[in-house]
């Protein structure tokens, strides 16, 4: 029931071994690993700390640095790959400031940001949350731009954010950076790009039920008919432009 | 890091014969697709689905007979990982109207529409709430809402042929009617999805469409669906309570035969709790963790398969799990990103797919199950894969055709999430060429259910991947993040109807768990021992030899 791949990188095969200290404690782990197998190959049981395992969830938000280094490090357990002499901890959960709000009633612009979240004004600039982002954003610009109240320019610099929290976990400030993020994205998603109207054109549609007799007609159509039909439907090319159009326009 | 110089040597032969394919590419020239009778062929001689001995008949349950992947009937005939007998179901711990067991996008969705119809709900998860395929999926989503183009009638012939003709018929109508609400109710809510200026969505094709009706949110677009659909359950936290790290470990029943709850497991505190529900949805999503065929998986931490075993346990059938779905990109290469979903918008995007002399083998955008035999049939039998280590193999996907066919910066715009991740490992794709291979992937069946998210369970709801029929034996891409918005907003809805108008109180029981626990010790107990697994193991078997009084129960510790 283990995996056969996932297996043999616990094992380690025939990479060499690296130091590393996880919570201070030595363990020696193979170069190949990333943060998130070392702490398996080493012995723990993740439950806390681990999500997708792909980079994406946000789950397993971590900080490490090296020996006599100035520097704090940060990175996704599941993407860092282990180097030697590495001091590790992972900061799984981090308490976090979320407003309750109506995104129909919240406009877009940075004076009702800053309603929701005071905390904005205290921002000082000094730019750690930029480099405790393990995903490169440019986390101090969209707070600036969310207090100058470019909603559109924080949702776009602010779009690739995980929400794993390093960010808020150091912000001498202490706002909670991606929360205010994703009320940016949603105020811009919402009330700054214009609404799909082909798509509400389309549910009006269906729901008239103007559809309803030619699907009828497919739900009883036996499989030797829908075969012909699946191969004989008209397929729109690879590199047509957005406005092409098919020459059969009955079920349309 | 980056490539070892031998596959850098390799993709000097891709980059010999890329200018010539974008020029096809260009002109519309496109390598024929396969017809339905040489896709069957290449089905029954390539698909792991098709491979002597992977399969085995359930020998309990209401599904007895059925034969599916054996890694999930060990998990069938396994018991319960309590006594039925501990558990004191006259004190309850926790009482709401909808109980939705599973905290990603379908349980989510469900989550809200419950709320909206009057219901107080609970949402249990097992990781945190979020943690989820749903956070995973990075194409897009499907929906036939061009009005001068497409129609669901055209989405629901790709969704039938994708299928193989077998899906359940009522089911595959309500997603592709449902599809545009879905779109315009993201819309609504706030999220980023890709468009032109004029806030019309911009959409590409996926593998099987014979429209552009794939609507993306860069390439992380299941990330826009599920941490908006949280933000909004947080928002309306009067009603909505989550718990994390309690995943539910068995459905509780009354006397009436009605589902009246679950039974929760707190992966922290290892206390068991129960909850009382009026109404209860399943969507505790798929199950690539059980690593099928010891495959490699695309899939989250907690993808274990648990809401089949409870369905099943409380008599809801199975229906076509005979198939798994294997996605034809996941990454191979290097070692630390194995597993890594690449989006099949690569390939929508105009990337070809080559072998080990850069020439193309396969059309691009097959259905996936295709796709992925094709791709190993190119690296065993007609043998052009390239060797990746460890004995592997892997075929290129060139992502640089994207911005010489869509110019500069596309696969910065189109990608951002993949040519961030590869970066780290120093490989810039969009300049250089991805390694890939068939990887677990979905589900493509599950528990039955209708088009009101019923089972044949009073008071008993499914949604999302944990469900079975709608895909038939295989899904398209794009289908997957519609399917849990589709039916975890009907499953939500109904579920809140049900509990205010239907629900009938009795006594709580585990009885189902007894009786299965007995047919369990008759039919004998599997390997898996216990379920559902919760968690996979990826424990250090050196480091559990030293562990001599710790105590595993299943996958556990």
């Amino acid at each position: 029931m283990s995996d056969a791949g996932e297996k043999s990188r616990i094992e380690g095969g025939e990479a060499p071994l690296v130091p590393i200290y996880i919570m201070g404690s030595k363990h020696d782990v193979p170069d190949t690993l990333t943060i998130q197998k070392a702490l398996e190959y080493a012995g723990y049981q993740l439950i806390r700390g681990c999500g997708c395992r792909g980079g994406i969830c946000g789950a397993c938000g971590t900080v490490y640095r090296f020996p006599d280094s100035p520097k704090i490090e940060v990175g996704l357990a599941c993407q860092t790959v282990v180097q030697p002499n590495m001091y590790i901890t992972q900061i799984p959960f981090f308490p976090a400031n979320k407003t309750a709000y109506d995104i129909d009633e919240v406009k877009p612009a940075g004076e009702e940001v800053i309603k929701l979240y005071p905390e904005l004004l205290k921002c000082m600039g000094c730019n750690t949350c930029t480099k405790s982002c393990p995903m490169d954003i440019e986390v101090m610009e969209y707070i600036s731009a969310a207090i100058r109240g470019d909603i559109a320019r924080a949702a776009e610099l602010s779009f690739s954010c995980v929400m794993c929290g390093l960010c808020a976990s150091r912000c001498p400030a202490e706002l909670c950076q991606y929360n205010i993020a994703i009320l940016c994205r949603r105020l811009y998603g919402k009330h700054i790009v214009p609404r799909a109207q082909h798509t509400i054109d389309k549910v009006k549609k269906i729901e008239e039920g103007y559809f309803d007799k030619a699907l009828k007609e497919l739900m009883e159509t036996d499989r030797k008919g829908l075969e012909k039909l699946y191969t004989d439907r008209e397929n729109e090319p690879e590199m047509a432009d957005e406005y092409w159009e098919p020459s059969d326009k009955t079920y349309l | 890091m980056g490539y070892t110089p031998e596959l850098k040597n390799l993709i000097k032969i891709v980059e010999k014969t890329r200018p010539e394919r974008v020029e096809r590419k260009k002109r519309g020239e496109e390598m024929p697709a396969l017809s339905l009778a040489e896709r069957e062929e290449r089905l029954r001689k390539y698909h792991p689905d098709f491979i002597e001995g992977n399969r085995r008949e359930i020998t309990l349950g209401p599904s007895k007979g059925y034969a599916i992947s054996k890694e999930i009937v060990d998990l069938l005939e396994a018991k319960s990982r309590y006594e039925p007998d501990d558990i004191n179901l006259s004190e309850v711990d926790y009482e709401t109207d909808v109980l939705i067991i599973g905290g990603g996008g379908a349980g989510t969705a469900a989550a809200l529409l419950a709320q909206e119809h009057g219901a107080k709900v609970l949402i249990v998860t097992k990781l945190r709430h979020g943690d989820a395929n749903t956070m995973m999926a990075e194409g897009g989503i499907q929906a036939a809402d061009k009005g001068d183009k497409d129609s669901p009638y055209y989405h629901y012939l790709d969704v039938m042929g994708g299928g193989h003709f077998v899906n359940d018929p009522e089911l595959v109508k309500t997603l592709v009617t449902e599809a545009p609400k879905v779109l315009e109710w993201f819309d609504r809510l706030g999220m980023m999805f890709d468009k032109l200026p004029d806030g019309r969505f911009y959409s590409l094709h996926g593998g099987g469409t014979c429209r552009k009706r794939m609507h993306a949110a860069g390439d992380i677009s299941g990330a826009e669906i599920m941490r908006t659909l949280r933000d909004e359950a947080r928002n309306r936290k009067k009603d909505i309570t989550v718990l994390e790290f309690s995943p539910a470990v068995d459905l509780i029943l009354n006397e009436h035969g009605h589902c009246a709850g679950a039974l929760l497991y707190n992966l922290e505190t290892k206390e068991y709790h129960t909850v009382k529900a009026k109404a209860v949805i399943i969507a505790t999503g798929g199950s690539g963790r059980l690593h099928i065929q010891n495959s490699m998986t695309t899939n989250h931490y907690g993808a274990t398969g648990d809401g089949l075993i409870m369905g099943y346990r409380a008599g809801v059938k199975l229906c076509f799990l005979h198939t798994v779905q294997y996605h034809p990109t996941g990454a191979i290469f290097p070692e630390q990103a194995e597993g890594l979903l690449i989006t099949e918008k690569v390939r929508g995007a105009g990337a070809n797919v080559v072998n080990i002399d850069g020439e193309q083998f396969v059309y691009e955008r097959e259905p996936r199950d295709v796709e992925s035999a094709s791709f190993i049939r190119e690296c065993t039998d007609v043998g052009k894969g390239i060797p990746v280590s460890g004995g592997k193999w892997g075929v290129w996907l060139d992502s640089p055709m994207i911005d010489m066919l869509s110019g500069p910066g596309t696969v910065e715009k189109e990608l951002p999430g993949k040519l961030i991740l590869f970066k780290r490992y120093g490989i810039d794709i969009s300049k250089e060429p991805m390694l890939v291979y068939p990887t677990l992937h979905y589900q493509n069946g599950g528990l039955e259910y209708d088009s009101k998210g019923e089972t044949c369970v009073p008071g008993l709801f499914v949604a999302g991947e944990v469900g079975g029929g709608v895909h038939g034996e295989n899904r398209l891409m794009g289908n997957s993040l519609l399917d849990i918005n589709v039916f975890g907003r009907i499953a939500g809805v109904s579920a809140a109807v049900y509990a205010g108008e239907k629900a009938k109180e009795g006594k709580l029981t585990l009885d189902h768990i007894r009786d299965y626990n007995k047919e369990v010790d008759k039919v004998g107990v599997g390997p898996a021992k216990v379920a559902p697994m919760l968690l996979p193991d990826y424990s250090n078997p050196e480091v559990r030899k030293r562990q001599i009084t710790a105590c595993y129960e299943g996958t556990l510790r």
